[in-house]
């Protein structure tokens, strides 16, 4: 890659920041320059970012009617998965997957409600409504 | 990396570092899941980069992990107030100095504190081109995210450094490691793991949702990953023009121009995927795997002619 063709396109996911790339002078010499982004870029991460926003609005759609808890949407807001929610939070996974149904989240014990409420990130009260 | 070796006194630019440790890699990793997708790195894990810098350098390196994050936090204080400088890997998604969109479960993120000052650590982070800040409660989750490679706190810094010079053989030693490395006989690293990247591309249903998140994450990890997959090829040719100065090696250059042509084909395939995700172009996974296909042909001639050279 030469200097000139280091794409400066304005990367919107980068938020204002330059990101530091290698290139080709006129001597031919590799170089650092800083660079404002590349479209290839910003649509994959986008993309990336749109799926799981669906999915968090999804789950969100469904926590107000009721078919999922509240837990299930935060989960997703904050882009974890069952998975990583469980090693986060040290409950086991069959766990968290029962507390994704209302039935089973309304009654967890204050305690569990914190070790979610902890690894969430967020306050414990916040935890059991949507925003 | 080179910041931390340029405290010591060594005299040693981003190109050096990466080229001396060997750091220049591919490897497929389909039973390491990040949120649901295999991980896929262009280059080596930050702690091999720093072990293989250690014996040219005749350095030592420390390596610290913890239990709990107080103690993590009490021992990056204590090496601060030393006056070291001190690496660390961390999770981004906890990190608010990302923007939002950057923000993902990804725990291999390596940057560098070097102060304090009130309640925030002042951060030398290889994202950002200026020094940031953070909030010591935030550093602190962090460092001790957990889930697929955990960082456990982990801290490193240099003890000594004995040898202030790179030395040509060391150069050598380095390229042919790295060559080495990229036609291993082992099916999921170097110009093989490419191969076997292709071949899980071309059996993907073109009309899926799930293969155009496959092929996005191909792209994300090649190119939003440090300086990106074509980055560290392009980072490798300059450190082979400078070992070509150094060894007296004057065919290094040519390697490096090649080398060049290599990357800027890296990043017509980003392009040419990242246009199918858009949905500018019908998505087609063979065709991406007959490029990639293409480049591990590339890269194996390019490290077999570079061994035999050095």
């Amino acid at each position: 890659m030469d200097l000139e063709a280091v794409p400066q396109e304005g990367n919107a996911t980068l938020g204002g920041h330059r990101k530091l790339m290698y290139a080709r002078d006129a001597q031919g010499r590799m170089v650092g320059v800083p660079s404002r982004g590349w479209e290839a870029e910003e649509i994959v991460t986008r993309h990336a970012v749109e799926v799981l926003e669906g999915q968090a609005a999804q789950a969100r759609e469904q926590a107000s009617r009721g078919l999922a808890s509240p837990l299930a949407y935060w989960m997703l807001q904050r882009r974890m998965d069952v998975a990583l929610l469980s090693q986060t939070s040290g409950v086991w996974q069959w766990r968290v997957r029962r507390h994704l149904k209302p039935r089973h989240f309304a009654r967890l014990p204050p305690a569990l409600l914190q070790r979610y409420a902890q690894a969430l990130g967020m306050d414990a009260a916040r935890l059991k409504e949507l925003p | 990396m080179a910041n931390l070796l340029r405290h010591h006194g060594v005299s040693m630019s981003e190109n050096m570092a990466f080229g001396l440790s060997g750091a220049l890699s591919f490897a497929y990793l389909p039973f390491i899941r990040i949120s649901g997708q295999p991980l896929i790195s262009y280059r080596m894990p930050p702690k091999a980069i720093i072990k293989g810098m250690m014996k040219p350098l005749r350095a030592r390196f420390r390596f610290e992990t913890f239990a709990d994050a107080a103690a993590g936090e009490r021992r990056l204080n204590e090496l601060l107030d030393q006056g070291k400088l001190v690496g660390m890997q961390t999770s981004v998604f906890w990190l608010p100095y990302f923007p939002p969109d950057m923000r993902f479960h990804f725990n291999a993120h390596n940057l560098l504190v070097y102060g304090r000052d009130g309640g925030d650590y002042l951060v030398s982070d290889p994202v950002f081109e200026q020094p940031v800040r953070c909030a010591a409660p935030d550093l602190a989750r962090a460092r001790f995210a957990r889930g697929v490679l955990a960082p456990k706190g982990l801290l490193y810094y240099p003890q000594s450094v004995d040898c202030k010079e790179v030395r040509p053989e060391a150069l050598r030693q380095a390229i042919r490691t790295t060559a080495r490395r990229m036609l291993a006989p082992v099916p999921i690293v170097g110009v093989r793991g490419m191969r076997r990247l292709a071949a899980r591309l071309e059996k993907l249903p073109a009309a899926e949702p799930a293969s155009l998140e496959f092929i996005g994450h191909i792209v994300r990890m090649q190119e939003e990953i440090g300086t990106g997959g074509a980055g560290f090829r392009f980072l490798y040719a300059g450190f082979l023009q400078e070992a070509a100065h150094i060894t007296q090696l004057p065919q290094l250059m040519a390697f490096a121009e090649r080398l060049t042509a290599i990357g800027d084909d890296w990043r017509r395939l980003a392009l040419a995927a990242a246009r199918m995700v858009k949905g500018r172009d019908a998505p087609d996974p063979p065709a991406l795997a007959r490029r990639l296909r293409a480049q591990a042909d590339a890269e194996a001639s390019f490290f077999r002619e570079l061994r035999a050279a050095v």
